[in-house]
């Protein structure tokens, strides 16, 4: 019974890997898409023949294309994620410290975020249709359509400037306490955790929903067991693997707010990091930051589906 | 496992005025009050069985939940009283409720298969009330639980309980639930249409395992069906409803045999329909000749040699369960799939095997009406659009001669004229069905084939459009292929029958033939299970069974 | 037709019709022009500037009707793309099927394997920042949720049993797309259209507020949340106004497309349909 369960995990561990692969295939595709060449790009109105030509040997740009795609996958695989192109220093080094502050701004926000959804979930299915319901639902209704820079630099305005309860610049060094830490991602946190929250509060709740509405739920029902008990026996199993299926949907939205969000804090994370580089065309930056977002989403998402493997019952006692 | 006899003066179930209504959200006005049930009362003796039975909106399920005081879906109890061994559980608030659920009064749904939990075993949802409430402890609990599934006939009964629901079968999940409601021996059990989501073989196994159990555990029961031959079965005592008021209630036996009310003789006459058999002859203009056919490529064989002949202005009737191939045959003869080997041939020519090789006439010819008549007209067509597509189509009639036609066809289906710019959703159950048969007629086909045609109408609805389709033939000469799972419809319109058992062709024959012994094992089960409108047929039926349903 | 519609959405239409009107009308109802810098930095309101002035000393009134030009129409424009080019082919890939569906859902999956931001900012970190390329990049990234709605309804409408009768009496594809599916499809597509357009809205102002949406000199209100950021530090609150903007924007599409989804949330016709 329990291969089977193996099996089907291996199988998409191997399938996310393979999407991975082809995500970098991609990503490599994206930036060797223009007609002339990334040098011609990056060197613009200052090329000359000679620094084009220079140019073109340092990025190993005279290689064809498959080349340098195997050279730059092969690279990763030692980890070694190249040099950026700016100033010459070793990405896999500036992005160790910048990854660590990244899921330090991403984590305590889902540790905030998640339960919460889940709260307002259950109360918004307990008190369906009523005035609780109803007032989440509008909330959720506005916070999704609210930019994250709005919600950013409100908070920085009244929190940071008007009120002066949190710190308006997000600047972390490695010295850094935990509690000092804490303070300074206070304000990221809370945007990305309002941005995230209205999201994940609508699937939660038709998550909940779906499954309170199940007949086997009305059977417990009628078997006379206290709501705690229906909900805690027969609601709560099954509601497990939808449920992880929403946050892991989300927290996967949690890494691509991030980026926006460290621009509005000037935090030092890896949004920060790619965006500063986007603007300065520096390719092996961007695809190497490119493919560990990607690698995060893929993973959070087969993380999603695994679990719904894990939980389901007819592939853990197959007939 | 008998009980002693209580204070019988007062009966188990009491109630007086129901009332039940709901609100509704129509999503282009406003929400608004209806009443569902208005004004039932009625009373339950220990130990006896009462039938509700009413089509569909007549109200028997919510009914049977108010014993429980349970409202599905937004649905609430606002007014009368109902009392349970003497106590008024709607003034009781949700405690009294809890306690008397699952102890005093149990409930057996329609769809076993849902109302499991699929994240348990089954032993431990069937004892689960009888511990929760104190009745036994759990190592007696199960015992009894074993002891029921014995009682009810169940494969492996000291095993079953440690399967998961999706392991198990259809019809084995209805008799654990009905185990399970058994299990806390409670004075009340409400079956909410318990066989009908059954193929109609293992449908009397769990008719007869159901009575059985009542009778041992003398337990009351209410019995909530829109079939009168089931419930004739397994009731002391039958109540009619209709729109939520009750049109008679009375012994079975006067029920049965001598209605009082037109409603009910209209029940009780049901599939009554006359029909001169009509003999074959000269050549079949449809005929099908050792048809083989499969999915996935040749793997899964659904039908093995099937021959069977349609002649002119007759009806076949192809008769079988679940998984008997029939509506696989209908594919294959409208072309939807080509069969790995055999042939058919229409009017002296052979037809091309897919559908996309036929011409336009071989498609004419051919016609087809389906079960759900919600799903098989395009909603955002008009009536008028839905009939006079195939005119346009197959005859180029357009403008006022396709109106003049399409209203002539809709004189045929008995609907009047104004029906023209109606869509379907403002339509009912049977006047969708007989849209969909006009539609079929617009093309003057030679052969109509009706798939299940009115397996998801009420009984008095299906009746009707039985009666039409019958007319129609008379009028336009059209041939029907008639697949169905009921053998009562078949008695009363067949020319010609075919039963079909795991894609062969079990018997085939004309009617007379048919239906005459001796018969194979298979039909003989078939013929045998079908419910007749006679007290003590249960009886007779079990005993004289000779193969074992499969169990779905 | 005006009788049951509720207050949210009326709200929404009243306030999404300003907008509209302020882009179409821009040059004749700004008071000053989109480049004027004769005003002081960031001053407060005033009688002669309504919303004050921006990081230049441009009125910032007219700066966001301008603004709210550049930002619809793009957003428009990648929406119209998006949703062509998602729902033909989805609808395609739906009753093609075979390998062509194969093909593209495939392709579509990978695609959705990348978040579209990061997406985003991969390719323009190699391609110039202009109207085309970023109506191009938009639509074509947002068609991708477009092709799984449109194929999943068209999937789901085409195992229905009439489109099987349209098939048995012999019509042809064109027939079956246009006449029995596509009627039937809109409705879940015309709700969703609402929600892209605020997907696009909201993406072009998050990458011009990066930098590498529009540029300067031209305007949208990403872009002038951008410029005018710096002065929130000091409590200017001159960049929460093109971010409100949106927002308002942004919320009163959703009230319409909530109310759109409700009315048809069921595969009924009549005449409301």
């Amino acid at each position: 019974m329990q291969t089977s369960l193996l099996t089907l995990v291996a199988q998409r561990l191997a399938l996310g890997f393979l999407l991975l692969l082809a995500v970098s295939l991609l990503i490599f595709v994206g930036t060797n898409i223009l007609p002339g060449d990334v040098a011609e790009a990056i060197l613009g109105q200052s090329a000359t023949p000679e620094s084009l030509a220079n140019l073109r040997r340092d990025l190993g740009l005279n290689d064809p294309a498959y080349i340098r795609y195997f050279n730059w996958l092969g690279g990763i695989a030692t980890g070694d994620l190249g040099n950026a192109l700016t100033n010459g220093s070793n990405i896999s080094e500036a992005v160790g410290k910048r990854l660590f502050n990244t899921l330090f701004l991403a984590g305590t926000a889902a540790v905030i975020s998640v339960p919460l959804a889940i709260l307002l979930g259950l109360i918004a299915v307990r008190y369906r249709n009523r005035w609780p319901d109803k007032m989440i639902s509008g909330l959720t209704l506005t916070s999704i359509s609210l930019p994250e820079f709005f919600i950013g630099y409100l908070l920085i305005y009244f929190g940071a400037v008007k009120f002066g309860w949190f710190p308006s610049v997000a600047t972390v060094y490695d010295s850094m306490g935990f509690w000092e830490r804490l303070n300074i991602v206070a304000l990221p946190a809370l945007t990305l955790t309002l941005v995230v929250l209205a999201h994940m509060m609508r699937m939660t709740r038709a998550a909940i929903l779906n499954v309170m509405q199940s007949a086997y739920v009305e059977t417990a029902e009628l078997k006379g067991l206290s709501a705690f008990n229906v909900i805690r026996k027969h609601a709560f199993p099954n509601a497990i693997a939808p449920i992880v299926n929403v946050v892991m949907l989300n927290l996967a939205y949690l890494i691509v707010g991030v980026v926006v969000v460290e621009v509005i804090f000037v935090y030092p994370g890896m949004g920060q990091y790619l965006v500063d580089h986007v603007a300065k065309r520096d390719v092996p930056v961007v695809q190497a930051c490119g493919l560990i977002f990607a690698a995060f989403f893929i993973g959070l998402n087969l993380v999603a589906d695994i679990v719904a493997i894990a939980t389901n019952p007819r592939i853990r006692h197959p007939k | 496992m008998v009980k002693p006899v209580a204070d019988t003066a007062k009966p188990l179930l009491d109630v007086r005025g129901l009332k039940i209504g709901a609100t509704v959200y129509p999503p282009d006005a406003k929400p608004h009050d209806i009443t569902i049930v208005d004004g039932v009362s009625f009373t339950l003796e220990k130990g006896k069985v009462l039938g509700l039975i009413g089509e569909s909106g007549a109200g028997k399920s919510t009914i049977g939940l108010s014993a429980l005081g349970y409202g599905r879906g937004g649905v609430r109890i606002t007014g009368g009283e109902v009392f349970l061994n003497g106590r008024d559980i709607l003034k009781g608030g949700m405690p009294v409720l809890r306690s008397l659920r699952g102890k005093e009064v149990c409930y057996v749904s329609q769809s076993a298969a849902a109302s499991f939990n699929p994240a348990f075993k089954l032993i431990d949802q069937v004892v689960e009330a009888t511990v929760r409430h104190g009745v036994l402890d759990r190592s007696a609990a199960e015992e009894r639980a074993i002891e029921l599934f014995r009682v009810l006939s169940l494969p492996d009964p000291e095993t079953i309980g440690s399967r998961y629901p999706h392991q198990v079968s259809g019809g084995q999940l209805q008799r654990v639930m009905t185990a399970m409601a058994l299990c806390s021996e409670p004075d009340l059990i409400v079956f909410d249409e318990p066989t009908t989501a059954l193929d109609v073989t293992t449908q009397i196994d769990v008719l007869a395992a159901i009575k059985d159990a009542i009778k041992r555990t003398s337990v009351a029961a209410l019995y909530i069906t829109h079939d009168l031959a089931v419930v004739a079965q397994v009731s002391d005592e039958i109540m009619v409803l209709r729109q939520g008021k009750t049109v008679e209630h009375g012994a079975v036996k006067q029920i049965i045999e001598a209605p009082r009310e037109d409603y009910t003789k209209a029940l009780v006459s049901v599939r009554a329909i006359k029909h001169k058999e009509q003999i074959p002859s000269g050549e079949p203009f449809l005929k099908v000749e050792n048809i083989t056919a499969a999915y996935g490529g040749g793997t899964v064989k659904v039908l093995k040699d099937v021959s069977v002949d349609v002649y002119e202005g007759q009806t076949l009737a192809v008769v079988g369960e679940s998984g008997s191939g029939k509506s696989t045959l209908a594919r294959v003869i409208t072309g939807l799939l080509p069969p790995l080997e055999g042939r058919i041939t229409f009017d002296g020519n052979e037809l091309p095997k897919a559908l996309k090789d036929r011409s336009k006439e071989e498609l004419r010819q051919l016609q087809m009406i389906y079960q759900m008549a919600d799903v098989a007209m395009n909603p955002r067509q008009t009536v008028g659009t839905i009939i006079g597509r195939p005119l346009e189509f197959y005859f180029g009639l357009r403008g006022a001669d396709r109106d003049k036609r399409v209203n002539e066809l809709l004189e045929e289906i008995e609907m009047g004229t104004g029906y023209i710019d109606r869509y379907p959703a403002e339509l009912s159950g049977g006047q969708k069905q007989r849209v969909c048969i006009a539609r079929a007629l617009a093309a003057k086909p030679k052969l109509i084939i009706c798939d299940e045609v009115t397996s998801a109408l009420d009984p008095l609805v299906a009746d009707g459009i039985l009666k039409l389709l019958l007319n129609l033939q008379k009028i336009e000469n059209v041939s029907y292929l008639f697949i169905t799972h009921d053998l009562a419809t078949v008695k009363a319109i067949a020319d010609s029958i075919a039963i079909m058992y795991q894609g062969e062709l079990a018997r085939y024959g004309t009617k007379t033939d048919v239906l005459k012994p001796p018969f194979d094992d298979y039909t003989d089960l078939l013929l045998s299970s079908v419910p007749e409108m006679k007290i003590g047929w249960l009886e007779e039926a079990i005993q004289s069974r000779r193969m074992d349903s499969a169990g779905n | 037709m005006f009788r049951k519609i509720p207050l949210s959405a009326m709200i929404g239409m009243l306030l999404t019709s300003i907008f509209l009107f302020a882009a179409i009308f821009a040059p004749w109802i700004a008071p000053y022009s989109m480049t004027d810098s004769s005003a002081s930095v960031w001053e407060p309101f005033s009688s002669a500037h309504w919303l004050g002035t921006d990081n230049l000393g441009r009125d910032l009134l007219s700066r966001m009707i301008f603004g709210a030009r550049t930002t619809i129409f793009i957003a428009a424009m990648a929406t119209f793309l998006s949703f062509t080019l998602g729902s033909v082919l989805g609808l395609a890939a739906a009753v093609i099927g075979g390998w062509f569906d194969m093909l593209m859902s495939r392709f579509v999956d990978l695609l959705m394997s990348i978040p579209t931001l990061i997406f985003a900012l991969v390719v323009l970190s190699v391609l110039p920042s202009n109207l085309i390329t970023l109506i191009l990049l938009m639509g074509i990234l947002d068609s991708t949720r477009v092709y799984r709605l449109s194929r999943a309804v068209a999937v789901d409408l085409n195992v229905m049993d009439f489109v099987e009768a349209a098939k048995l009496r012999g019509e042809g594809r064109m027939w079956i797309i246009f006449r029995e599916i596509l009627p039937n499809a809109l409705s879940p597509l015309v709700a969703e259209l609402g929600l892209r357009f605020i997907f696009q809205v909201l993406f072009l102002s998050a990458l011009s507020f990066l930098g590498l949406g529009v540029q300067p000199p031209e305007a949208d209100w990403g872009g002038m949340v951008k410029e005018n950021k710096d002065g929130i530090v000091f409590g200017i609150p001159a960049a929460l106004i093109p971010a409100a903007a949106i927002a308002i924007l942004a919320i009163s599409v959703n009230l319409i497309a909530d109310w759109v989804l409700n009315r048809t949330t069921d595969l009924k016709g009549g005449r409301s349909g």
